[in-house]
């Protein structure tokens, strides 16, 4: 602060605008205190490990080793893509299943909230009950799933039931044609309820006097829905839709409960790989390099959602 | 009034500071207790094991209580979280003094710094079962009170019914037999006519399958430089193996669903049972005197099991490892190398605990497995890359199992580890 010697004629203005200074300045020091927390925990659990990531992604780094890490240029880089066929499937699966789960979950979620939304006995039960996956711990249902995947297991019996012994089945998760299969349709299961949710509060948040509007224009559901109820859920869906993706992207915890990325690789993800690598295998540095791939992958994916579903106007 | 948002920020900060010191406040320093004795503190890997666990009370309690220098203090960890725990703890130089962990693993952790000598007198070590005895660069690092074996369990009638040899230790099944009496069990009516584990997964593929590849002709890696699994992982008698194991699947013998332990051959859904002398004495109540335990079979080069099991080390960062050495020094004594055996159902690691055992002396029922650990048991390769070499053979059996391209398979598998090797400037071997 420069300090000029005081005026008379300038004190009367200038103590003004102290006074404004001075409770803009409270203001910004409550607002620092309040995200301190926040920002804290975001700098140490996020910010720190990303600038970590980034620079053991060019050394040798190990989990355990008695041997310093040893800048190594882009060779981590130039290993994930030439050497390790590995990761290249895991990609392929990891974008597979995106590509499956992102249209399939966030459809399904709409189609249930629009369901649970009407005024009618027993939606309460019902938005319960596609809820309670989702307040289920991931692992545990990974379990429950893997048994009911099993060659005996309960779905093979119901399939053996519903076509009389036609077709018994498959042993879903050790058969690399189906195990991908299988944790898709899992991972559905599990995550509609919460994004039925989201869209649900989308759908309450459009006004009644729109549908009534539209139906005396007599308008008929399917126009309702298309002219009024999609429109309105604009800013819902982009949500939705970039939730889904990122999550789907970083597909980790059924695979590692139900198939530990095989058979044959063909469950394998970028995350789960990435973990494989790090922490089984030790290759921390590697590993990092996997990560940060990833994660440059994702903000593409995310900006290219962003551009797509911007405001055009 | 004016300075309290500045108070509000620094106590939120604060509040931070102290949320975020508390998560790291679970050292494990050694302190001295009320009455001047230095605690050491010791993990074992046994949470939920309470045969193991009993022993272990048991020990440290009699060692408290035979002197009044030192505490043991004594955590136990569930085994799937353990490894993690160690290395966690050994990056915030939290480390106990005293830990027990799985042979293979030992170099590693020698390796990396986390273990020092373990400097017991050589006549106790000289007594242990070789597999009971962890050696890295020349030093011992760890020492175990017992040590584990495979065989296969059977029924005597069931083997009697179908006309089957039953193989001893000088004269195991060899190949060409085994196949035979695979394929005489299946037209006999077992659908799978032998549970070899597979539903199991992590440690249990190479210690259980990888002395299957030893038996014919063989290994991970190249034990004379430990340099490359080039030859050893891909080589023409390893493809062999891999055919034969894909065969084991494809052929209807053994199958990978079903429970994890031995319950199918207990209810008798299969003929043969490819397991651990730790599921023993159940099978030997359930089947009683009809119950065989017959040697691994000999698939070109002799029978091979999987030798070393849990023993235990002292951390580099303990510093009363006196205290921890003379800990283990007591606790090596026959009266506990015995319990641990009949309570856990496994190998006694001296001679003279085994004789004192119920199940594992000269005529105790188990007898069999001391012989199969003294004449099979092949240790897994003792170098730090076996944390990797690991975790790829059991991802390349399982692709075999599923039916993947063997020598693609082993090739994949043997460049992943090399490439390892290579990253780590060969691990100290030259």
């Amino acid at each position: 602060m420069t300090v000029t010697p005081p005026t008379v004629a300038a004190e009367t203005p200038r103590r003004a605008t102290r006074r404004i200074r001075s409770a803009r300045g409270r203001e910004t020091w409550a607002g620092l205190g309040m995200i301190a927390p926040a920002a804290l925990l975001l700098l140490l659990f996020l910010v720190i490990p990303v600038i970590l990531a980034f620079t053991l992604s060019f050394t040798n780094a190990r989990l355990i080793s008695p041997n310093p890490p040893r800048f190594v240029g882009f060779d981590n880089f130039i290993r994930v893509f030439t050497t390790d066929p590995v990761f290249l499937q895991s990609a392929w699966n990891t974008f597979v299943f995106a590509l499956v789960v992102v249209p399939v979950q966030a459809g399904l979620g709409l189609l249930l909230a629009v369901l649970v939304n009407r005024r009618m006995r027993g939606t309460t039960f019902f938005r319960v009950v596609f809820f309670i996956p989702v307040v289920t711990s991931i692992v545990v249902v990974s379990i429950l799933w893997k048994f009911m995947y099993q060659k005996d297991g309960l779905i093979n019996s119901m399939i053996d039931t519903l076509t009389f012994g036609a077709w018994a089945g498959v042993d879903w998760l050790n058969n690399p044609d189906t195990a991908l299969g299988a944790i898709i349709v899992l991972s559905i299961w599990q995550a509609v309820g919460f994004h039925m949710i989201i869209w649900l509060s989308g759908l309450q948040t459009i006004p009644e006097e729109l549908y009534e509007a539209a139906k005396m224009d007599g308008a008929s559901p399917w126009r309702q829905f298309t002219n009024v109820t999609w429109p309105g859920l604009r800013p819902t869906m982009v949500f939705v839709l970039v939730t889904i993706t990122i999550a789907a992207l970083g597909l980790f915890v059924q695979v590692d409960v139900m198939t530990q990325g095989g058979p044959v690789n063909s469950t394998s993800t970028i995350v789960f790989h990435a973990v494989r690598k790090g922490y089984e295998q030790q290759e921390i540095g590697y590993a990092a390099a996997i990560s940060l791939i990833f994660f440059v992958a994702v903000l593409i994916i995310a900006l290219i959602q962003r551009w797509l579903t911007r405001e055009k106007d | 009034m004016k300075r309290t948002p500045v108070r509000v920020a620094a106590a939120a900060g604060l509040v931070s500071v102290l949320a975020l010191a508390g998560c790291g406040q679970a050292g494990q320093g050694d302190t001295t207790t009320e009455d001047g004795r230095t605690q050491l503190t010791m993990w074992t890997h046994s949470a939920g094991n309470e045969a193991e666990l009993e022993v272990y009370e048991q020990i440290i309690s009699d060692f408290n209580a035979s002197q009044d220098e030192y505490e043991v203090v004594h955590e136990s960890f569930p085994q799937g979280a353990y490894n993690d725990a160690i290395v966690a703890a050994a990056a915030s130089n939290d480390l106990p003094c005293l830990l027990d962990l799985d042979g293979p693993i030992m170099p590693n952790w020698a390796w990396a710094g986390y273990l020092q000598p373990l400097e017991l007198p050589t006549e106790l070590t000289d007594s242990l079962l070789p597999t009971a005895v962890g050696v890295w660069d020349d030093e011992i690092y760890s020492a175990g009170y017992w040590d584990a074996a495979l065989g296969i369990f059977a029924r005597q009638s069931v083997l009697d019914e179908n006309g089957i040899r039953i193989p001893t230790v000088d004269e195991p099944w060899t190949a060409d037999e085994f196949a035979d009496v695979l394929s005489t069990l299946k037209d006999a009516g077992y659908e799978t006519p032998i549970d070899i584990g597979a539903e199991d997964t992590g440690e249990w593929w190479p210690y259980a399958y990888s002395p299957f590849l030893q038996s014919f002709g063989g290994d991970l890696i190249d034990r004379d430089t430990m340099l490359s699994a080039g030859g050893a992982l891909n080589g023409a008698d390893a493809v062999a193996w891999g055919e034969w194991f894909q065969g084991l699947f494809a052929d209807g013998y053994a199958n990978a669903s079903g429970t994890i332990g031995n319950q199918e051959f207990i209810d008798d859904q299969v003929a043969l049972s490819y397991t651990g002398v730790w599921n023993a004495l159940t099978a030997l109540e359930e089947v009683g005197d009809d119950l065989l335990i017959l040697p691994a079979p000999d698939l070109g080069n002799g029978p091979k099991i999987g030798g070393g099991s849990w023993q235990w080390g002292i951390s580099s960062s303990c510093e009363q490892a006196d205290g921890a050495r003379a800990y283990l020094e007591f606790s090596f004594q026959d009266e506990y190398i015995t319990a641990f055996a009949d309570k856990q159902i496994v190998i006694p690691a001296t001679e003279s605990a085994a004789a004192a055992s119920e199940y594992f002396g000269e005529d105790g029922a188990l007898r069999d497995f001391v012989e199969f650990s003294q004449q099979y048991a092949v240790l897994r390769p003792e170098t730090p890359a076996y944390a990797v070499i690991s975790t790829t053979f059991e991802t390349a059996a399982k692709d075999i199992m599923n039916g993947a391209d063997v020598q693609e398979t082993l090739d994949r598998a043997v460049s992943e580890i090399d490439a390892n090797i290579a990253s780590n400037d060969g691990y100290g071997f030259q």
